[in-house]
């Protein structure tokens, strides 16, 4: 087969990578050295006009359905890694053909679930990675994606808020359903349970875990997690009096979880005396889509919660509760969101999300209020966040320019 | 270790019109390595599925040993996917790396411990067991794997293609490989392909689907030399068997010049829907090239000669074909001496040994009796 690149919007730039040599020999100056998880194929990261790309090498056939799961779930709205193209029918120097090549775009913020255990460690970060992974897996499925290969590894992870957003990273056994089957789903919860506690234990061999960190436990609480979110999401419920008042509980519940609500059915039982209602359309990013109408800005489901809280609480300070939400907003983008990103040194700038910093900044705020026992003013608290905290953050836009020397191991395991 | 009964199993996908699987009926003995092969899309994946329990089961049962597993989950049918992606921890050591599933089953200690080593055992791991993967080869590391399946002890092994990422050498080594483990094991497995030549190097027996039907199951020889339809018949062996339409003429099927006489018994299970035509089948192998018109000689235009070395393989036409009569590919393909091959543009005479011609009705495309 001719050497071929699929892509959706081709960058010429692709053409000079050395698609000639194996994956596992391009020179360093080609590659760039960013932490990653476990995988059987060889996996790369190479910086191209001014982005990084995710370069995995893979039997043509699995390449092009990653590729087209991949791009599936963009259209679906479900976070996962972009897929960028496949590169096919490529040949060394001496004419022997290599495997094809999968390019998606490196997830700007995100981590590894192995760089997250090999820093300070937070005590319950493992419970976090764990509530992130849920929700992505109930949306997934929601979205009739049977993943075949739910673990850490495969997913990768952003800070929202003080809390985690999971991305789907390899779709390589993924399949794309109208709808699953209950087989399906709990085939997959059963995949998960035994990776995640597969993933810890390796972990705990490596003396990376926090003692106190049960991988079973993690595994039995994953499963009870993640049924308790699909009920939450998905079961019929029966009312018998205050049906109104009901529906609205059930709704705002949905709203608490972060999703709306786009389909509910009801219906009453044969003697009309019982009302029985069950969600059909429920779509996640509530707070977020809720922020995104406020004031524009994209950002993750826990950040907007937590910008939306701040925003609450301005509009009540100042005093604006008789004005209209989309003006109080106005006002906190202008007055307060804004100045606090400006305030942060360009040069710091590239280390975290402006949501994030924003939210820490929030956090820093609050406990210098506690330590302190005064009101501190948000310019004062935005300066001592950054030179207590920032400055000495490893970058995340990217983590260029960490040692990797200083996260665990990844030895390359390839099938063969 | 257990029999697998289809009966009756059927699927319907949400919105489609006519069944993926249409009642399949299957038993699968136990300790019995099965293929289900068969074309893209003719419902081998859905009928694994359906025994794995990731799809519905619309009508029908599917029963492991004497229990209806129809509406088990998964996890509680004691089957194992194999060859799904297992990852290795690399901190881990081989025995760890194969037995920590177990753990989640809450087996205790020990039971971990002879398991991982009976398996360790049978995979040529056993000196293996207390390093971690970064050690072992890639072959070696295959076979970690599989001891993650084996050591659960499930009752059915399940394989969807598991080598079609591999590359064309690998594939042929771990064929092998999965074929000799499963006769030691000794573990009913059933196994998807749509790669005919894996299925009969692999199958004690084989299960060809087209359009959710089952065509046919036996073992590779019953189906090489009996298939019981044309389908099948084009479908099993390479290069595929040379199937055409031809006319009846005096108790004979017409093909170009020549005269392929019909028993009597033939004869007279062909029906007037047949309309005066029967199908004849017959393997580039199962022809000789002879050297005098002979009446049941066919003559064959040569086109193309293919030397494989071993094998040569002539590619060509029959001339002089009825109008009526026709071949379902565009070349006859005759095997022939690679130290005697035919010039292209010569025209061969070829008969067909005795017992290796195959017939089929013209109207149902079944096999009728010789
Ligand atoms: N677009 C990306 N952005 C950031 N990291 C990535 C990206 N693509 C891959 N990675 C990293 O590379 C690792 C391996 O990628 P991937 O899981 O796709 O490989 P794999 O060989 O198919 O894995 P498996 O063994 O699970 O089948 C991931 O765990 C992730 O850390
Ligand atoms: N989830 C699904 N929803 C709807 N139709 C499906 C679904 N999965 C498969 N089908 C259809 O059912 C039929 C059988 O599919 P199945 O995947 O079982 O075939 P297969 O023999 O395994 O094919 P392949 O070799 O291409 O994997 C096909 O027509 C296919 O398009
Ligand atoms: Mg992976
Ligand atoms: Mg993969």
């Amino acid at each position: 087969m001719a050497f071929n690149i699929t892509a959706a919007a081709p960058d010429p730039a692709l053409l000079d990578l050395p698609w000639a040599t194996p994956l596992a020999d391009w020179p360093p100056d080609v590659v760039a050295a960013l932490p990653r998880g476990i995988s059987r194929h060889v996996v790369r990261f190479v910086k191209l006009s001014d982005r990084v790309l995710a370069v995995k090498e893979i039997a043509p056939r699995a390449a092009h359905h990653e590729y087209r799961m991949l791009r599936d779930l963009a259209a679906l709205g479900v976070p996962s890694v972009t897929a960028v193209g496949v590169v096919s029918g490529r040949v060394d120097e001496s004419g022997e053909p290599l495997d094809a090549a999968l390019v998606t775009r490196h997830l700007q913020f995100s981590l590894p679930y192995r760089a997250l255990f090999a820093n300070q460690l937070v005590p319950d970060t493992a419970s976090r990675l764990l509530d992130a992974l849920v929700a992505l897996l109930v949306r997934l499925h929601l979205a009739g994606f049977y993943w075949g290969d739910v673990s850490l590894s495969n997913t990768l992870f952003r800070r929202d808020a003080s809390a985690f957003a999971a991305y789907l990273v390899d779709a390589e056994t993924g399949e794309l359903h109208p709808e699953l089957t209950e087989g399906q789903r709990m085939y997959d919860l059963d995949l998960a349970q035994t990776n995640i506690i597969g993933e810890l234990m390796d972990l705990e061999a490596g003396d990376r875990l926090d003692p106190g960190t049960d991988p079973l436990a993690v595994g039995e609480d994953l499963v009870t997690r993640y049924l308790a979110l699909w009920d939450a999401l998905t079961q019929e419920e029966t009312v018998t009096d205050n049906a109104k008042w009901q529906v609205a509980a059930r709704i705002a519940e949905l709203n608490s979880l972060g999703f709306d609500v786009g389909e509910l059915t009801m219906a009453s039982d044969e003697n009309g005396s019982a009302l029985k209602i069950q969600p059909k359309v429920v779509e996640p990013g509530h707070h977020a889509r809720r922020l995104a109408r406020l004031t524009g800005l994209e950002v993750q489901e826990n950040q907007a919660r937590r910008l939306l809280n701040d925003l609450d609480a301005h509009r009540h300070d100042r005093g604006m509760t008789d004005e209209s939400e989309e003006f109080a907003a106005h006002d906190w983008v202008a007055n307060v969101f804004e100045p606090t990103i400006k305030a942060i040194p360009l040069d710091l700038r590239g280390k975290l999300e402006p949501a994030q910093i924003f939210h820490e900044v929030q956090e820093h705020r609050w406990f210098m209020s506690q330590t302190e026992g005064r009101y501190v003013p948000m310019d004062q608290a935005v300066q001592h966040y950054v030179d207590h905290v920032l400055r000495h953050r490893r970058d995340e836009a990217s983590l260029i320019g960490v040692d990797t020397r200083t996260l665990p191991p990844v030895p390359d395991l390839p099938a063969g | 270790m257990a029999t697998v009964t289809f009966d009756g199993a059927t699927r319907i996908y949400p919105g489609a019109t006519k069944p993926a699987v249409d009642k399949l009926d299957l038993s699968i003995a136990d300790g019995e390595f099965l293929v289900l092969v068969g074309p893209s899309g003719c419902g081998k994946s859905t009928s694994l599925r359906m025994l794995a329990g990731l799809e519905e089961v619309n009508e029908g049962r599917i029963f492991i040993g004497d229990r209806d597993v129809t509406d088990v989950q998964p996890k509680d049918r004691d089957i194992a996917m194999v060859f799904q992606n297992y990852a290795l921890y690399p901190h881990m050591t081989v025995a760890d790396n194969m037995g920590f599933a177990l753990k989640i089953a809450g087996l205790p200690k020990d039971q971990i411990r002879s398991r991982v080593e009976e398996a360790a055992k049978i995979l040529d791991l056993e000196e293996y067991l207390t390093r971690k993967p970064k050690a072992l080869s890639g072959g070696q590391r295959q076979r970690v794997a599989m001891g993650r399946a084996i050591v659960r002890q499930p009752r059915v092994f399940l394989m969807d293609e598991p080598l079609s990422n591999l590359d064309a050498k690998l594939r042929v080594s771990t064929r092998t490989q999965i074929a000799s483990l499963q006769r030691r094991l000794d573990v009913t497995t059933v196994y998807v392909t749509h790669d005919q030549t894996e299925a009969l190097t692999m199958g004690d027996r084989i299960a060809v689907l087209k359009d959710g039907l089952l065509q046919q199951v036996g073992t590779p020889l019953e189906q090489y030399d009996t298939p019981a339809n044309v389908f099948v018949a084009s479908f099993i062996g390479s290069p595929a068997m040379n199937i055409g339409t031809f006319p009846i003429v005096d108790g004979a099927a017409q093909v170009g010049d020549a005269k392929l006489p019909l028993t009597r018994t033939t004869l007279a299970a062909v029906t007037p829907d047949d309309d005066g035509k029967i199908v004849v089948g017959f393997r580039p192998e199962s022809l000789d090239i002879v050297t005098e018109a002979a009446p049941g000689a066919i003559a064959v235009e040569v086109d193309i000669v293919e030397e494989l070395g071993s094998d040569a393989f002539v590619y060509g036409r029959v001339p002089n074909l009825d109008p009526r009569a026709s071949f379902t590919s565009d070349h006859v393909i005759v095997r022939a001496d690679p130290r005697d091959v035919p010039a292209k543009g010569s025209v061969v005479r070829v008969t067909v040994r005795p017992g290796e011609q195959h017939i089929f009705s013209a109207a149902t495309g079944l096999r009728l009796p010789a």
